[in-house]
C-alpha cells in the first residue's frame, strides 16, 4: 500500500529541477483539462530574484523602456525583499499568447508548482476569456509592441538626449491615468503595422497639427463668426490622446512617445478593473488544482502543509483596526467570492435560493465560467457578493460626509444592510468614482491657444494636492497656458488652477 | 504546449540574460536625484566613524522630491467606504473621525514599513557611496581607481570538506576514512570469527576433522567471511575533498595618528573638513595595510588621547599649544608602536593658531623626534587667512623630508587632495 502511494508521488523536497517542473506542469494540465479550463498555450521562464524585482519595478513587464521611476520602485522592492517582508510568492504572468509565466529561481519546488497552477492556468484562462481582456487587449502583440517601444525610446534618447526624453516621460506618466479611453475600443496592436505606420503617422499627424494652428487667416471663412466655433467639438476624456493629436509644439518623435505611454496604459486598463475577479480566480484554481492532485495521492502531506501556509497568507484579510490593514485584500475577497459561488451551486441554503435563484443548485462550472467571462469587479460584486461572504468578512459601510462632525455606520452585515453594503462595495471598485472625471473642455485656437481642462465634480470630491504638479506637466506638453476648472453640480464653474509659465 | 495536440512544455532559462538590467534604471534614479543623495551622503559622512568609510550605506531622501504625481482625489466631500472586520458597530452608529480631519478620499495610507512616509530610504552600494564621497574631494580618476580597488586574494589550503568537485578529491584522506569505516563495520564479525576459529580447533580435536560439528562451524565461518567481504571497499561517505579558502594577501600593519586642535576657534565646519581628511587618509591606508590602528589625539593647551567619539564632538576653549600633542604622540609611539614593526602615519589638522613661543619647539620636535620614525606626516591648516607662525616653522622642514612630509592650507574640501599627491605618486611609481 505504502509502496504504491510512494510511487504515485510527484517529486518532492524543496529543490526544484527542470524535470520536476515538467512533471508538475503535466499533472496540473491533466487536472485543469478535467475542469475544462480554457487557456492559451504557455511558456515558463526562469529568472533570478533581481530580474523579478526589476520586472516588478517596471509594471511587471520584462521588456520595457528605461526610466528613473522604475529604479525607484526597484530600490523599494529590493528593500522589502531583503527584509523578507514580501510574504507573497513573486509571480509575474503576461497576458500574451503564448502566455508567459515567470518563475523565480529562489522559490522552493512547492512554490513553483503553486505559481504554475496560479498563473499558467488561473490567470491564463482569465486573460483568454474575460470580455474586457478579449475586447481591449491583443494577447499576441503586446510583447512585440513593448520591444518596439523600448527600442524607439532608446533611439530617441540617443538622438535627443536622455534628459529631454526623461522630461517627456515624466509628463506622460503624470497623465497616464487620464490617458485611457473608457468606452471606445482601441485598435489592435501589431508590431509590423506599428513600424510601417509610424513614419506615415508622424507626417500625417504633424500635417494635421499644422493645419489646426495655421496662423494665416483663411479668407474664404470670412462669413463665419469665429466665436461660435468650439475646439474640441465634443469634450475629450482621453487627455493624452488629445495631446498627441493636437499639442501645437510637440515634435513628431514626442508625439510617438506620448502614444507609447498611452497605448501601454490602455493595455493595462482591464487589469485595473478586474483585480478582485482575476486574483480570486487564480487563487481558486491553484487551491482546487493542487487539492485535486493531493486527493489523488500525488502530493505529500509535507507539500500540502507548506502550500496551505502560503495559500492562507495570500488570502488573509486583516480587520480594519489591524496594524497590517491596507484596504480590502483583492486576493481574499476574490477567492472568497469564487469559492462561495461554487458553494451556492453545490450546497445552496434557503438564503441562497432567495438571493441567487438563477444559480443556486446549478452546474458550478458553467456558472463560474459565465461569471468569469462577462463581468468586471464592479459588476461582479454587484451581482455575486453573497450575504455569507459579507458575514464572513464582517463588512460594514461608513458614510463619510465632511460637513458632518462624525462618521455614520450606514449599514452592516445584517439582513437590513446586505443590499447597501454590496452596493457601496461595488461603487468602491468603480473607476469612474475612484478617480476624478477630467475632460479637455476647450482650446482657444484663435486666441492665446490656452487649453482648458474641466473637472466634473461628484459628491463634492476635491482634487488632491498633487494637482499643481500634474498641471505643470500638462503645461509642458501643451506649451501654452493650461487651466483647470471645476464644474459644480449647480452649474457654476470655478477656476482651480492656471499654469502659464514653467516655474 | 497544447497538450491535447501532444506538444511539450517550453521552459526557458533566462537567469543569465541581461544580468544588470536593473542597474540602468537604478543609475537613472541616482543621477536624477544626485543633489538630494549627495546631501544625504554628506550627512551620513558627518555621522560616520573614520573607519566606516569603506562600505555601502542606507540613505534617506525626502519622499516628496521623488513622488510621481497624478490627478487624484483629495480630502473632503461625501464618501462611502466598506471595511472588513466589524467588531462593535450597528447600523446608525455615529463614530468620531479617527484623525479629526476631513474625510479621506483614498484608502488609509498608513505606513507599514515602520518608517515615515516622508522619507524614501534605500541602500547605496559601496561603489556608489565612494563615488559620491570622492566627488566632493575632486580626486583624479587614477587615484579613484586606486582607492576603490579591492585587494587581491590568495587561495590557501584550509583542511578538508565532505563536498566538492572530483578534481579536488584527497586520495589519502578518503582511503584513510574508508579503512576506518571498513574496520568499524566488520569489527563485530571479526570478533565472532575469532571465537569460531577457537571453537573449530576445539571441535577438530574433540570430534575429528570431518565431523558434523566441525563442518557446521566451517559453514558459519564461510558465511561470516562473506559478510566481512560485503562491506564496501570505498563508499561515498568516505570521500574527502581538499578545501581552499580565499584570504586577503598578507601585509603589514599600520598605525594612524589623528591629531586635531580643538581650541575654541575650531568650529564644526572646520572639524568636518578635518574629518574628511582623516577619512581619506584612512581609506588610503586600508588599501595598503590589512590591520590599521587609529590613535586620536586632541589638544588645546594640553593634549589627551581620546576615543573617536570624543575626538570629533568635544569642544574646548582657551589657547593652543601644539607641541603638547607632538610630545604625546612621540611618547605613544615609543610606548606602543616600535617603528620597526609598525608603519606610522600621522595626520594633523589645525586652524594654524598656536602660541607664538611654542612653534619653534614644534618644528624641533617634529624634525628630530617624529619625522624620522614615520612613513608620512600630513599637516593641514584649515583657515582662510594667511599662514601664521606654525605654518612658517613647519615649512622649513619640507626640503629635508621630501616625500614624507606634506602640508597644505585648506579653504574648502577640494584642497584636501594635493596633500595626498606625494603619497599616491610614490604608490604608483
Amino acid at each position: 500500500m505504502s509502496a504504491t502511494r510512494e510511487s504515485l508521488l510527484l517529486p518532492h523536497g524543496s529543490e526544484w529541477s527542470f524535470e520536476a517542473l515538467m512533471e508538475y506542469d503535466a499533472e496540473i494540465a491533466r487536472v485543469a483539462k478535467r475542469f475544462e479550463l480554457d487557456t492559451y498555450r504557455h511558456q515558463i521562464e526562469i529568472i533570478t530574484a533581481e530580474q523579478m524585482l526589476d520586472a516588478y519595478a517596471s509594471i511587471g513587464m520584462p521588456v520595457y523602456y528605461h526610466h528613473w521611476s522604475f529604479g525607484k520602485h526597484f530600490l523599494a522592492h529590493e528593500k522589502h525583499y531583503k527584509r523578507g517582508q514580501m510574504g507573497l510568492a513573486y509571480e509575474i504572468v503576461i497576458n500574451s499568447d503564448p502566455c508567459i509565466v515567470y518563475l523565480m529561481e529562489e522559490n522552493t519546488l512547492m512554490m513553483q508548482a503553486l505559481v504554475i497552477a496560479h498563473a499558467a492556468y488561473g490567470h491564463n484562462s482569465f486573460f483568454k476569456n474575460n470580455y474586457l481582456f478579449r475586447t481591449w487587449t491583443t494577447a499576441d502583440a503586446i510583447v512585440d509592441y513593448l520591444i518596439f517601444a523600448r527600442n524607439y525610446i532608446a533611439d530617441c534618447e540617443e538622438r535627443y538626449g536622455y534628459e529631454e526624453v526623461e522630461r517627456l516621460l515624466d509628463a506622460c506618466h503624470a497623465l497616464s491615468n487620464v490617458g485611457v479611453d473608457h468606452y471606445k475600443r482601441p485598435a489592435k496592436l501589431s508590431l509590423e503595422k506599428e513600424r510601417a505606420q509610424q513614419k506615415e503617422r508622424e507626417e500625417y499627424l504633424q500635417q494635421q497639427v499644422n493645419e489646426l494652428w495655421r496662423t494665416l487667416p483663411r479668407r474664404e471663412e470670412k462669413g463665419v463668426a469665429p466665436t461660435t466655433a468650439r475646439f474640441p467639438a465634443e469634450p475629450e476624456e482621453n487627455i493624452l490622446y488629445f495631446i498627441e493629436k493636437n499639442a501645437p509644439l510637440l515634435d513628431p518623435w514626442q508625439r510617438e512617445i506620448v502614444r507609447i505611454v498611452r497605448k501601454i496604459g490602455q493595455y493595462f486598463y482591464p487589469q485595473r478593473q478586474t483585480q478582485v475577479m482575476n486574483e480570486g480566480w487564480a487563487c481558486f484554481w491553484h487551491y482546487n488544482l493542487l487539492n485535486t492532485l493531493y486527493d489523488e495521492g500525488r502530493l505529500s502531506d509535507g507539500f500540502m502543509l507548506e502550500f496551505l501556509q502560503s495559500h492562507t497568507s495570500v488570502i488573509a484579510q486583516p480587520p480594519y483596526h489591524h496594524p497590517m490593514y491596507g484596504g480590502i485584500n483583492p486576493y481574499a475577497l476574490g477567492y472568497a467570492m469564487w469559492t462561495d459561488i461554487r458553494r451556492i451551486c453545490e450546497q445552496p441554503t434557503d438564503e441562497d435560493h432567495a438571493w441567487f435563484p438563477e444559480i443556486a443548485g446549478k452546474n458550478w462550472r458553467e456558472v463560474m465560467d459565465f461569471a468569469m467571462r462577462n463581468f468586471k469587479d464592479e459588476s461582479f460584486i454587484a451581482q455575486y457578493l453573497s450575504p455569507k461572504v459579507m458575514r464572513d468578512f464582517r463588512m460594514f459601510t461608513l458614510f463619510d460626509d465632511d460637513s458632518r462632525p462624525t462618521l455614520q455606520v450606514e449599514a452592516i452585515h445584517d439582513d437590513t444592510g446586505f443590499v447597501a453594503v454590496r452596493k457601496a462595495l461595488s461603487e468602491q471598485y468603480n473607476i469612474g468614482v475612484r478617480e476624478p472625471n477630467l475632460q479637455v473642455w476647450n482650446v482657444d485656437i484663435r486666441g492665446d491657444r490656452s487649453l482648458t481642462v474641466r473637472c466634473f465634480e461628484h459628491q463634492r470630491h476635491a482634487l488632491g494636492d498633487t494637482t499643481p504638479a500634474v498641471m505643470k506637466h500638462l503645461f509642458y506638453l501643451w506649451g501654452f497656458t493650461t487651466r483647470l476648472e471645476m464644474l459644480r453640480p449647480d452649474g457654476s464653474v470655478t477656476l482651480l488652477h492656471e499654469c502659464s509659465s514653467r516655474t | 504546449m497544447d497538450r491535447g495536440r501532444g506538444g511539450i512544455l517550453r521552459i526557458v532559462d533566462r537567469r543569465f540574460d541581461s544580468k544588470n538590467k536593473s542597474t540602468v534604471n537604478r543609475q537613472r534614479f541616482l543621477r536624477r536625484f544626485k543633489g538630494q543623495i549627495r546631501e544625504a551622503v554628506t550627512n551620513v559622512i558627518n555621522q560616520r566613524g573614520v573607519r566606516d568609510i569603506d562600505s555601502g550605506e542606507k540613505i534617506s531622501i525626502p519622499a516628496r522630491d521623488i513622488s510621481e504625481p497624478q490627478f487624484q482625489h483629495g480630502r473632503g466631500g461625501i464618501w462611502r467606504r466598506t471595511l472588513p472586520g466589524n467588531d462593535r458597530f450597528h447600523s446608525g452608529d455615529e463614530i468620531e473621525r479617527p484623525d479629526g480631519g476631513g474625510g479621506g478620499g483614498g484608502s488609509g495610507k498608513a505606513s507599514n514599513e515602520g518608517e515615515g512616509m516622508d522619507e524614501f530610504a534605500f541602500t547605496l552600494s559601496r561603489e556608489e557611496f565612494l563615488e559620491l564621497f570622492f566627488e566632493d574631494l575632486a580626486l583624479p580618476n587614477l587615484v579613484k581607481t586606486q582607492l576603490a580597488r579591492i585587494d587581491e586574494y590568495q587561495r590557501v589550503r584550509a583542511g578538508y570538506t565532505q563536498t566538492g568537485v572530483p578534481a579536488n578529491i584527497s586520495i589519502p584522506r578518503s582511503m584513510r576514512g574508508a579503512a576506518g569505516r571498513r574496520i568499524a563495520f566488520s569489527a563485530v564479525h571479526a570478533r565472532r570469527l575469532q571465537e569460531l576459529k577457537a571453537q573449530l580447533e576445539d571441535a577438530v580435536v574433540r570430534f575429528g576433522e570431518e565431523s558434523e560439528e566441525a563442518r557446521e562451524i566451517r559453514r558459519e565461518i564461510a558465511k561470516l567471511r562473506a559478510r566481512i567481504e560485503a562491506v564496501p571497499f570505498i563508499d561515498s561517505i568516505d570521500l574527502r575533498y581538499n578545501n581552499r579558502m580565499r584570504i586577503p594577501r598578507p601585509s603589514t600593519q599600520a598605525v594612524m595618528f589623528c591629531v586635531m586642535d580643538v581650541s575654541g576657534s575650531m568650529d564644526e565646519e572646520k572639524k568636518n573638513i578635518a574629518k574628511r581628511f582623516f577619512m581619506l587618509l584612512y581609506l588610503f591606508l586600508t588599501r595598503t595595510y590589512d590591520h590599521i590602528e587609529l590613535v586620536f589625539i586632541r589638544h588645546h593647551t594640553q593634549a589627551v588621547e581620546v576615543g573617536e567619539e570624543d575626538f570629533f564632538t568635544s569642544r574646548e576653549t582657551g589657547g593652543t599649544v601644539v607641541s603638547s600633542a607632538l610630545q604625546l604622540m612621540h611618547k605613544i609611539i615609543a610606548d606602543r608602536y616600535q617603528s620597526s614593526v609598525w608603519n606610522i602615519y600621522c595626520a594633523q589638522a589645525s586652524d594654524g593658531e598656536n602660541w607664538d613661543g611654542d612653534s619653534p619647539q614644534c618644528r624641533a620636535l617634529l624634525g628630530e623626534n617624529i619625522l624620522p620614525l614615520v612613513q608620512y606626516f600630513a599637516y593641514i591648516e584649515i583657515s582662510t587667512v594667511d599662514p601664521q607662525n606654525l605654518w612658517l616653522e613647519y615649512a622649513q622642514l619640507l626640503d629635508q623630508f621630501k616625500g614624507r612630509f606634506a602640508m597644505q592650507q585648506i579653504r574648502d574640501l577640494t584642497d584636501i587632495y594635493p596633500v595626498f599627491r606625494e603619497l599616491f605618486r610614490k604608490k604608483l611609481a
